[in-house]
């Protein structure tokens, strides 16, 4: 028995036959089967309820004669009832299930960094060119003494400092959730820049160990492929207790998934589902935190930094505390925009807030406290241009996490079908027909060169504003101003609004 | 010129472009829609999932093709070592073909007569059409002799 389909398919495919010369690139390109042969007719189709518009084919098509439309839905209009939710219904009544979705929080909720401005030096400070004077985007990340020598006062020895040339890192995702192809991009373009990659809870590969020296490597609470190696290679270790898309939920990849690589990374065995816990099993407060922290420095010899990575949630600022109180040298803090390669889509679209006001607040609270040498604060969580940083770092923030941004570059179209493993650009899946598409060669110049043109641009808005170095913007919410702001905003984020003065 | 196999993507976009850079107009809907050259590519991506790979001419040191060509029309250039068929001079007898250890030679038709279709490295360009428009850099030209 085949039930009805009750939802119409969101896109279509529109092929100029004029254009098109059958060469099939399309339907040997396509991840999700949209696009068909048949060969008795010499006649190339689609199935467009099998379409997701991540625009492979599109892309690939060598006469430009494909087109990825929305398929419209001639509903009666009604402002409550959306397509989106009826179809949702319709999915959850046909099997019962959770519904999930990949990527960040595509819902029209309010951008801060849209509603921010920038400023910049007319006649009374000379604005700076960063083609002829010199401009220091390097920052140093980790735990800086209270005063000269006052690092002797603290419980635990000082961990180093790690420099990275641009305060733009690769956020954490982890091999499984991507291909090695794109965790290897990812990793020879943070070693090419100078910057730091982000190994996700999966572990570091055994042939990507000559990025380590680079990479930042999670615990989590899964704690897959955590071993006295892994940590002692890194060059920072994070301890994983939330992400921004999926706050206060656990991980799950998929046994299909766990190949006989990813299993040797993780450490389990091959072809078994990788859990990630919700919690981490041995902390329940602050203090079971501290411990953990302690552990891994001991276990490293105080030679690496350890960073705390949270969602940003409503209490964010007082967290942070205790985790500046318990001992990280780092706090990254991941916003309700952050992505993620499977997540339930409630939980991804109506949990967290925002990562603008979560920056801000921390900032704020680590300031009045007197803590705010104690750790640096990495921002995560929807980044889409060298704007969104510079603003990040004006609110308060050390230096930023891209993910999705990183993605792009290497190909993703945000078509938000990370979970079903069948990404057609070789990125979220572990399929070998797929995950060659990305040449790791490629990828990384694509990154590098994103990593170039921000901090460039970054460079440019820092000279703008008559500023030389990046250290000079971090919290110096003056040079910010909001538009369209309401009281309450303005005080959370702590600037002032366009057109008040200094 | 070599193929490097972990980064083919069986997409055949090289056997397009291979059609396109041997045509009248050097353009792609034009060789395929009016000039009628559709499967006149010389190098053919050989598929065995999830793997694939394109097959084209090595330009050997001593060519099979070239030895056992009855009309002369297969030669190889004495300067630049390119293994290329003198397609006016073919007579299609496919003795190239069945010579060619490496499956590279394949019989076709262009024009309406017989012609054994083989890489030319696109002679008159400056890199090979297939390297040119490979999207993963699959397909590597370093040039030489070889």
């Amino acid at each position: 028995m085949s039930a009805i389909r009750m939802n119409p398919p969101e896109f279509r495919v529109v092929r100029d036959e004029e254009k098109c010369i059958k060469c099939l690139v399309c339907v040997r390109q396509c991840g999700f089967e949209a696009q068909q042969y048949d060969p008795e007719e010499d006649r190339v189709y689609s199935l467009d309820e099998n379409c997701v518009a991540c625009q492979r084919c599109v892309c690939l098509c060598p006469t430009r004669a494909l087109r990825i439309e929305r398929n419209p839905v001639p509903y009666k209009l009604n402002a409550h009832w959306t397509p989106e939710h009826i179809h949702n219904i319709n999915k959850q009544a046909a099997t019962g299930g959770v519904l999930l979705t990949g990527m960040g929080n595509d819902k029209p909720y309010p951008a801060y960094f849209d509603r921010l401005l920038l400023n910049a030096s007319q006649v009374t400070n000379p604005s700076i060119d960063p083609l002829r004077e010199p401009m220091e985007l390097r920052t140093y990340l980790g735990s800086r003494p209270d005063y000269l020598g006052g690092e002797k006062d603290r419980y635990f020895g000082p961990t180093p400092l790690v420099p990275i040339e641009t305060p733009i890192m690769f956020t954490a995702i982890s091999y499984g959730a991507i291909s090695h192809q794109a965790f290897e991009a990812l990793a020879r373009a943070a070693k090419a820049y100078g910057t730091l990659f982000n190994t996700g809870e999966g572990g570091l590969p055994e042939d990507l160990y000559e990025y380590a020296d680079h990479a930042i490597v999670q615990v989590a609470s899964g704690r897959f492929g955590v071993h006295s190696e892994y940590l002692n290679a890194a060059r920072v270790i994070e301890i994983k207790i939330g992400q921004g898309a999926k706050p206060g939920i656990g991980g799950h990849l998929p046994g299909e998934k766990i190949t006989a690589s990813i299993a040797a990374t993780r450490m389990i065995p091959e072809g078994t589902d990788a859990l990630s816990p919700a919690p981490h099993h041995d902390i329940y407060s602050i203090e079971d935190l501290r411990q953990l922290i302690l552990t891994l420095k001991e276990a490293t010899r105080y030679t690496k930094p350890v960073s705390v990575k949270i969602a940003a949630v409503h209490n964010v600022a007082a967290i942070a505390s205790g985790i500046a109180r318990a001992g990280a040298d780092i706090i990254a803090i991941d916003g309700f925009r952050g992505g993620t390669g499977a997540a339930p889509l409630m939980i991804r679209d109506h949990v967290g807030i925002p990562i603008e006001l979560a920056i801000a607040a921390v900032d704020q609270r680590l300031r009045e406290e007197g803590i705010r040498n104690r750790v640096s604060l990495v921002a995560a969580g929807g980044f889409r241009s060298s704007a969104d940083v510079v603003k990040a770092i004006a609110l308060g923030a050390d230096a930023v996490y891209i993910g999705t941004a990183a993605l792009v570059a290497l190909g993703c179209h945000l078509c938000q079908k990370c979970y079903t493993g069948k990404c057609s650009w070789g990125i979220a899946t572990q399929d070998p027909y797929k995950t060659r598409r990305l040449n790791p060669e490629i990828g990384a110049e694509r990154l590098y060169n994103l990593l170039h043109g921000w901090s460039h641009e970054i460079k440019e808005m820092l000279g703008g504003m008559g500023i030389n170095s990046i250290e000079s913007l971090r919290g110096n919410r003056l040079h910010l101003r909001g538009v369209g702001l309401t009281e309450a905003e303005l005080k959370l984020l702590g600037v002032k609004h366009a057109g008040e003065g200094m | 010129m070599y193929a490097r196999r972990e980064y083919c993507i069986n997409c055949h976009l090289c056997e397009v472009y291979c059609v396109a850079a041997h045509s009248k107009s050097r353009d792609v809907w034009k060789a395929f829609k009016r000039e009628g050259l559709r499967g006149t590519h010389r190098l053919r991506v050989e598929e065995r999932r999830p793997e694939s790979l394109p097959v084209h001419c090595r330009h050997c040191d001593e060519p099979q093709c070239v030895q056992g060509c009855i009309s002369g029309a297969m030669v190889k250039d004495p300067e630049t070592g390119i293994v290329y068929c003198h397609e006016d001079k073919c007579v299609g007898c496919w003795t190239c073909v069945a010579s060619c250890p490496y499956g590279a030679v394949r019989p076709g038709y262009r024009n309406g007569r017989p012609v054994a279709l083989k890489c030319d490295l696109c002679r008159d360009l400056l890199e090979p059409a297939c390297v040119a428009h490979c999207p993963n850099r699959a397909l590597v030209y370093e040039g030489g002799t070889t």
